[in-house]
């Protein structure tokens, strides 16, 4: 299955090739939150860490996962201001999810020595350790979020994530005005906090 | 009670001071709601020059507003962040759909035409393969079966006693002038046993006695001693005999111990056989750590062998026995086949030795090592029979 789907994906490559974009350009994209700069990233990398996973033990919704991780890693390092194009994108996707997927191997307690002896052509130290803070981080308020329950979360989301005006939530889930939706956003607010701050300390913070 | 207000006078001024902090908290609340409003708004700029300035005072002022500004604002940003990668997961999902739906679409285009006729011829297409499928396996299995075992590429390497070989018993009669030891009939098959005890087990290929109405073994100066099967072991291709005859004396002990662990490819070894009346020598090498077609119950072994040969025992230099031969490809040079040393313990210790009227000892020490091949030949000599099936 995964295989067909490199060969597949080989023959569209070929096409896409005359029209895919040059680094930069990518990462202009990346910066002004373009979605079609998401699709060019997929068709430009995805199918190298596909072949890459899919040769190392992995399958298929392996490298999808890998790769998603290693795109967040590049759009936090672009968001951050700091990304300095010293090798290729390419070169640095494939190190970022060369170095996931041995962390994964070495999870997992399965030899890894395929890929080990590459050699790495960027230190990535900094990176994957601030990743991975904001991993937990994420992955905390996921919990925080999921243990807060309904319909405290649905206001929480629609206020600050798809900032949604305090009329419309309130229209949505009946309130009978802003003020009070706004009370009400505000007491799930703490309890939020309160449940993301208790598990916070675990969590080192530089 | 009376005790709590005896230790504690001042406890209704206490009472007093808490509703005054409850009211405070409510207040604070009030505060509080109003306060993170604020720092909100501050966040997304909307505040107006004149709050801002109140609000930079109100931070300055008062150091747990302060605090409590700076948890806020870090949690915002906490959940800015989780929603920005919620969103950007999300979109990497759609991506991903899309990219894997354009790779499946452009490989349709291409296989259209094909799909087409593909669609069009698929009944025939099937039933013609199908029948072919079929005729292909009939004849195969039918070739199987109805071919005797000869003209399968492994060969088992008992011996067709035939006329040309009874000629050559009379041959050596003549020459010599005295008759061999009762060759009264000479029997149908032929193959190599050899003793797995001092009191006169030997073992040799199951496909040796398969069959037999009677079994004798012939030693070395041609003496001939009737054995009854005591088990055999159709998987592991071995039988073990006993000699019943009350003419044989038993050993006092045996020469080679048997080698447990496996051995190594390249391992120089030996073989000792009746592919003739008399017993012969072969040498050869270890080959592969696998039988025929990947067989893991034996050896591959580069030793000329012939029919007659099955049951020798196989041996390495210092005179342990590894295996015992029981057959070799044909059509191809050099691959004979021994059953692993380690199965044969196997089937020994299987034996129940309850049944037995005399126990199965294997010797477990060698004599033949460190003597050069004439003396170890010499002295194994005596414990190789010929294994003779009626």
């Amino acid at each position: 299955m995964g295989y067909k789907l490199v060969r597949s994906v080989l023959i569209v490559n070929r096409k896409i090739k005359e029209y895919s974009l040059s680094d930069n350009e990518l990462i202009a994209g990346i910066l002004a939150d373009s979605r079609l700069t998401l699709n060019h990233l997929y068709q430009s990398f995805f199918p190298m860490v596909l072949q890459l996973i899919l040769s190392n033990n992995g399958s298929e919704e392996d490298a999808k996962d890998i790769f998603q991780e290693s795109i967040i890693v590049l759009y936090d390092k672009v968001k951050a201001g700091n990304f300095e194009l010293s090798s290729k994108l390419k070169t640095f996707i494939y190190s970022v999810c060369k170095r996931l997927w041995l962390k994964r191997l070495n999870h997992k307690g399965r030899n890894a020595l395929n890929i080990s002896d590459l050699d790495d052509f960027i230190a990535l130290e900094e990176d994957l350790d601030q990743h991975e803070i904001k991993d937990k981080l994420f992955w905390q308020m996921e919990q925080s979020l999921s243990q807060l329950g309904q319909p405290c979360r649905a206001i929480i989301e629609d206020y600050y994530i798809q900032n949604k005006s305090m009329q419309d939530i309130s229209d949505r889930f009946g309130y009978t005005n802003a003020d009070n939706a706004k009370t009400q956003k505000y007491k799930c607010m703490q309890r939020l906090k309160k449940i993301f701050f208790s598990c916070y300390s675990s969590i080192s913070n530089d | 009670m009376i005790g709590l207000w005896l230790s504690k006078p001042e406890s209704s001024e206490q009472r007093v001071t808490l509703k005054i902090d409850a009211n405070i908290k409510l207040i604070r609340m009030k505060h509080d709601q109003q306060l993170i409003d604020f720092v909100e708004r501050h966040l997304r700029g909307e505040l107006s020059p004149e709050e801002l300035a109140e609000f930079d005072q109100l931070c300055v002022e008062d150091q747990e507003v302060k605090n409590i500004v700076i948890e806020h604002q870090s949690f915002i940003q906490h959940l800015t962040v989780y929603g920005a990668r919620k969103r950007l997961v999300s979109d990497m999902e759609e991506a991903y759909q899309q990219f894997k739906v354009g790779g499946i679409v452009k490989q349709r285009e291409k296989t259209f035409t094909i799909k087409k006729l593909w669609h069009t011829y698929r009944s025939h297409i099937t039933v013609a393969a199908s029948v072919a499928l079929f005729a292909v396996i009939t004849t195969w299995t039918l070739m199987r079966h109805f071919s005797d075992s000869g003209s399968t590429s492994y060969s088992i390497l008992r011996r067709e006693v035939n006329s040309l070989k009874q000629s050559q018993n009379a041959l050596i009669r003549n020459i010599n002038g005295k008759p061999v030891n009762k060759p009264e009939d000479s029997g149908r098959f032929r193959g190599t046993g050899f003793a797995i005890s001092t009191n006169g087990y030997v073992i040799t290929n199951y496909h040796v006695v398969q069959g037999a109405d009677s079994i004798q073994v012939q030693n070395e100066e041609g003496q001939s001693f009737k054995v009854k099967q005591i088990y055999v072991d159709p998987v592991c291709d071995l039988a073990v005999l006993q000699i019943s005859d009350p003419h044989f004396k038993t050993f006092t002990a045996l020469p080679y111990s048997f080698k447990r662990s496996l051995s190594d490819i390249g391992e120089d070894v030996f073989t000792i056989g009746f592919p003739d009346d008399k017993s012969v020598y072969g040498r050869g090498y270890l080959s592969s750590r696998t039988g025929y077609a990947g067989d893991t119950l034996a050896y591959q072994v580069s030793i000329p062998v012939n029919p007659g040969n099955s049951g020798g025992p196989l041996l390495d230099s210092h005179g342990n026995i590894i295996g015992i031969i029981s057959g070799k490809q044909t059509h191809f040079d050099g691959a004979a086949f021994a059953i692993k040393s380690k199965f044969l313990l196997k089937s020994i210790e299987a034996i129940s030795q309850d049944s037995l009227d005399k126990k199965i000892v294997l010797t477990k020490r060698n004599m033949l090592a460190g003597l050069d091949r004439k003396d170890q030949i010499k002295k194994l000599q005596n414990y190789i029979f010929m294994v003779k099936v009626y």
